[in-house]
């Protein structure tokens, strides 16, 4: 069992480590595209070669981030089956189609589309250009809609059935898979591309202002890239607000990991800033947190919507405890006996497959019967106790304020940039405070992305596949000492290769800053 | 439509997807001569030609990769679980790849050109070398057991299990490494064969390409021909289905790959017809003045060779993926699909695949009107 375990930890720090980089340049991607697509829209139309000069500009900044986006997010798809082969195949019949479907419909159009975009500016008409960027900005966004529908459905699986003869699920509602859990996320983490793209446009900008440097072409592109970044972070807090309600409905335990929260109760309180208390157990009686400020009803407003509603904590949910709409307490199914039916379905495939292979129609049918009449809690059966089903509470309770707390500010920060933009006591193209503040903000954007990332995978633990494949039977057979060895070269890898990119995006901004970016360069 | 003739379609759609991705392995052809480039003008004419298509070929492999997931997604789980250092070898080499066309010449890209040329090479050689591995496994065998009952045992729930070597074995076995160089040796005669058509060059640049395809052509040939031989001569498994897909029974079929391209005529035909095509593109792009059309004709013929070997594999009754520790593990197109549900949802969504390809040819078809030139790397806005 240590082996096993060692193999799944790695395993899981090896998917982490690459989703992690790979998240580091996808958001950018997802924006900037579309900020470039605004400009030499704004170009085709006007014909000023100042906007040719900003489209080429941050063109350049989106292809060398393009490219190690790609390269991280093609190991991701084969580590699917590298380092996750028992999940490949037991939910490959649902979850393989969108990866293909991505591919298809976005990868190609990506591809194609990117290289006009860079080679063609001389060899096709405007128009067709412009088309070609529009369809890269595109492209991209199809991809995320295809990865995210495919991680959506491992948080709320639908759209399936068992079929015990192979020991696999298999798919029996295509559209199912579009469900609400799948939309939210889907423009959650979309839109939060186009908000952490204004931050970076804006720092950027701003940092070329403070250099003093084509003062007239930072403004400019600071306009783009805030109405851009506003319009995404609202909609990302908007859809945020949704993936909450999700949450609640579909993974209640996840929610109440977010919160830090044991025991709930009606107009419950959402902790603004507090400390959760690491020694806590879901079953003793000490303090959930060191120290806490908490907002009145907040919890319950976020969660239903409803400033008097129940929300679970984590002792209920293991309990079986809930309240319903009328306020009265009903039981649920609690982790104890959720473990006891999904060992009594292990047993009850067991049994299947005996009889199957003996011929014995009669008895296959009924280990058919006991199988799905236990098999939503399947999952379970991998645990001996209910603790090995809680997610890391630290973790999640953490990073979900990191993400709120940095999204809150950059809501505020971007309201600042545009009154800077519009109203003439605050120029900012002189107001260097803000310039610095504009700089130095960049590097959180990833950190409020990156946690959101944080909160929807670790709070979801242990599970691959809600309540029904948990990590440690999700793996490959593969020796740890393999994983431990890929996991330090992967890391080594994209390590050098962020450090390259950083480096070339830094030259790159310093060089062309020093040239005149009014008019169009070459 | 039935699961047989689905699970028929998708693996028509396999080959496809495979025989292009073979074509398009001319990308990492040029790579591999990076580093034998003296001069710096025609490195950069090289990486230019071929970093301006590298992306066909990368979104080709995914695109290979997620349908394959899709359609048979125990190969999926069998063979990347499985044959773990080849295949995530291969990855190491296709990362390089990513970000090298972008990087190289980029100011502030710390390691320098040559680094990003290395990596280059890597996967034009390297990688070339152990896709043919990957593919060679398809006739030839691995070392895995597949137990469904597996899931059940807490304790080791993998259902599909490898070897000790977990892909190395398959790496230094003699057999996979003459597809492998055959691979190698067909991207880099494939690479000439395209710069001769996508360059405007001097002579001296178009003759040094035409040597490239005699060397490489001629190096590729002997080693095709060692496989193809091997192959034909090579026993096989024949299987025969039983309920819910499972192997009923499998026996070893002497001559089973010869006797497949016998019995599926139209495939033994595709492939005489693609290896004809090949030769003639060889030796006219060689004796020939000037001749610049030989791509088309070599890609044609690799496109129905490549094609002509998946549909050995894996229809008329054999296992496309023949297990060495348990021939009952082997996989065939039946018993390692997905779903009906699922294969009748991506068929439809495969009638997309006309327009995709038909965009493709349009945008490349106006962006290749005018050959690549060094004047054109000097003045473009964007260069590798």
């Amino acid at each position: 069992m240590d082996e096993l375990m060692t193999v799944v930890e790695w395993s899981r720090a090896q998917f982490a480590l690459t989703a992690i980089y790979h998240w580091l340049f996808v958001p950018l991607t997802l924006g900037l595209s579309v900020i470039v697509a605004v400009m030499e829209s704004i170009y085709v139309k006007t014909q000023s070669e100042k906007w040719l000069a900003a489209t080429k500009f941050w063109m350049t900044l989106f292809g060398i981030n393009f490219a190690i986006g790609v390269a991280t997010g093609m190991i991701l798809e084969f580590e699917f089956g590298t380092n996750w082969s028992n999940y490949s195949w037991f939910v490959g019949d649902i979850f393989g189609a969108p990866l293909a479907i991505e591919g298809l419909l976005a990868f190609f159009m990506e591809s194609t589309f990117v290289a006009v975009m860079f080679f063609g500016w001389n060899k096709v008409s405007p128009r067709f250009h412009l088309a070609a960027t529009w369809l890269t900005a595109i492209g991209a966004s199809i991809s995320a809609l295809w990865i995210l529908v495919a991680n959506s459905w491992m948080q709320y699986p639908v759209g399936m059935e068992f079929d015990p003869a192979q020991m696999r699920n298999v798919m029996d509602d295509f559209w199912a898979l579009f469900s609400g859990v799948a939309i939210n996320k889907f423009l959650h983490a979309t839109l939060s591309g186009w908000a952490l793209s204004g931050v970076f446009v804006i720092g950027v900008s701003c940092w070329m202002l403070f250099k003093g440097r084509n003062r007239e072409f930072a403004v400019r592109s600071i306009k783009v890239g805030a109405w851009v970044g506003l319009t995404g972070l609202l909609l990302t807090m908007y859809t945020g607000d949704g993936s909450a309600v999700e949450v609640t409905k579909t993974q209640p335990m996840k929610l109440a990991a977010m919160e830090g929260l044991y025991r709930g109760t009606t107009e419950q309180g959402l902790v603004a800033v507090g400390m959760v208390n690491p020694d806590k157990k879901w079953n003793d009686t000490q303090d959930e947190y060191l120290f806490d400020i908490t907002i009145p009803y907040g919890l319950s407003i976020l969660a239903k919507h409803d400033p008097k509603a129940f929300v679970p904590g984590i002792a209920d949910i293991v309990e079986g405890i809930d309240v319903n709409e009328t306020g009265d307490t009903i039981n649920t199914v609690g982790y104890a006996e959720r473990i006891a039916r999904g060992k009594a379905a292990h047993e009850a495939l067991r049994d299947f497959d005996k009889a199957r292979a003996a011929g014995n129609l009669t008895l296959e049918n009924e280990a058919r019967e006991r199988l799905m009449k236990d098999y939503p809690y399947f999952g379970y059966g991998y645990f001996d106790s209910v603790d090995e089903a809680i997610p890391p509470v630290a973790m999640t309770f953490y990073s979900f304020r990191i993400m709120v707390v940095l999204g809150s500010y950059f809501l505020l920060f971007y309201l600042i940039v545009l009154l800077s933009l519009y109203w003439k006591k605050l120029p900012i193209e002189q107001a260097r405070w803000l310039q610095v503040i504009a700089i130095v903000s960049v590097p959180f954007m990833w950190v409020c992305s990156e946690a959101g990332w944080v909160v929807a995978e670790v709070g979801r633990q242990p599970w691959t596949v809600q309540d029904l494949l948990p990590t440690r039977a999700a793996i490959s057979s593969i020796p740890a000492s393999s994983v431990i060895t890929t996991f330090w070269l992967f890391a080594g890898i994209f390590t050098v290769l962020l450090v390259a990119e950083v480096s070339i995006m830094m030259r790159q901004i310093s060089k062309k800053s020093t040239t005149n970016l009014q008019t169009a360069y070459v | 439509m039935t699961l047989e003739y689905l699970q028929n379609y998708w693996w028509v759609l396999i080959s496809i997807l495979g025989a292009l991705l073979v074509f398009l392995l001319f990308v990492q052809g040029g790579q591999s001569m990076l580093l034998g480039t003296r001069s710096k003008e025609r490195r950069d004419l090289i990486a230019n030609s071929m970093g301006r298509k590298w992306e066909l070929t990368f979104t080709t492999l995914v695109v290979f990769g997620g349908a394959f997931f899709a359609s048979f997604p125990l190969f999926y789980s069998t063979s990347f679980g499985g044959a773990y250092w080849l295949w995530v070898l291969i990855l190491f080499t296709f990362v390089g790849q990513a970000v090298s066309y972008e990087y190289r010449r980029k100011k502030g890209n710390i390691y320098g050109t040559g680094f990003y040329d290395l990596l280059l090479f890597l996967n034009g050689s390297v990688g070339c070398i152990l896709l043919g591995v990957a593919v060679s496994m398809f006739f030839f065998g691995a070392d895995f057991t597949v137990t469904r009952g597996n899931l059940l045992d807490t304790a080791s729930p993998v259902i599909s299990r490898w070897g000790e070597g977990h892909g190395f074995e398959a790496i230094f076995d003699w057999q996979n490494l003459v597809l492998g160089f055959a691979v190698l040796f067909l991207a880099r005669t494939m690479a000439c064969l395209y710069m001769m058509n996508n360059i405007s060059q001097d002579r001296s640049f178009f003759a040094s390409l035409k040597r490239g395809v005699l060397l490489n052509g001629g190096l590729f040939l002997i080693f095709f021909l060692w496989f193809l031989t091997m192959l034909l001569l090579a026993d096989g498994y024949t299987v025969t289905t039983g309920s819910y897909g499972y192997n009923e029974t499998v026996t070893i079929t002497p001559y089973f790959y010869l006797n497949n391209y016998i019995r599926l005529w139209w495939a033994g035909i595709a492939l005489l017809i693609g290896v004809v095509m090949v030769l003639y593109s060889f030796i006219r792009s060689i004796m020939a003045d000037h001749y610049t059309q030989g791509i088309w004709w070599a890609g044609i013929g690799v496109f129905l060779v490549v094609a002509s070997l998946f549909w050995v594999a894996g229809f008329g009754g054999g296992a496309y993926y023949p297990s060495l520790s348990d021939p009952m593990s082997s996989l065939t197109i039946r018993n390692s699909s997905s779903s009906h549900f699922t294969l009748t949802v991506m068929s439809w969504v495969s009638l997309i695949i006309p327009f995709v390809l038909g965009y493709i040819w349009y945008a490349w078809a106006s962006m290749d009107r005018h050959k690549l030139t060094s004047v054109e790397l000097e003045e473009a806005s964007h260069k590798y």
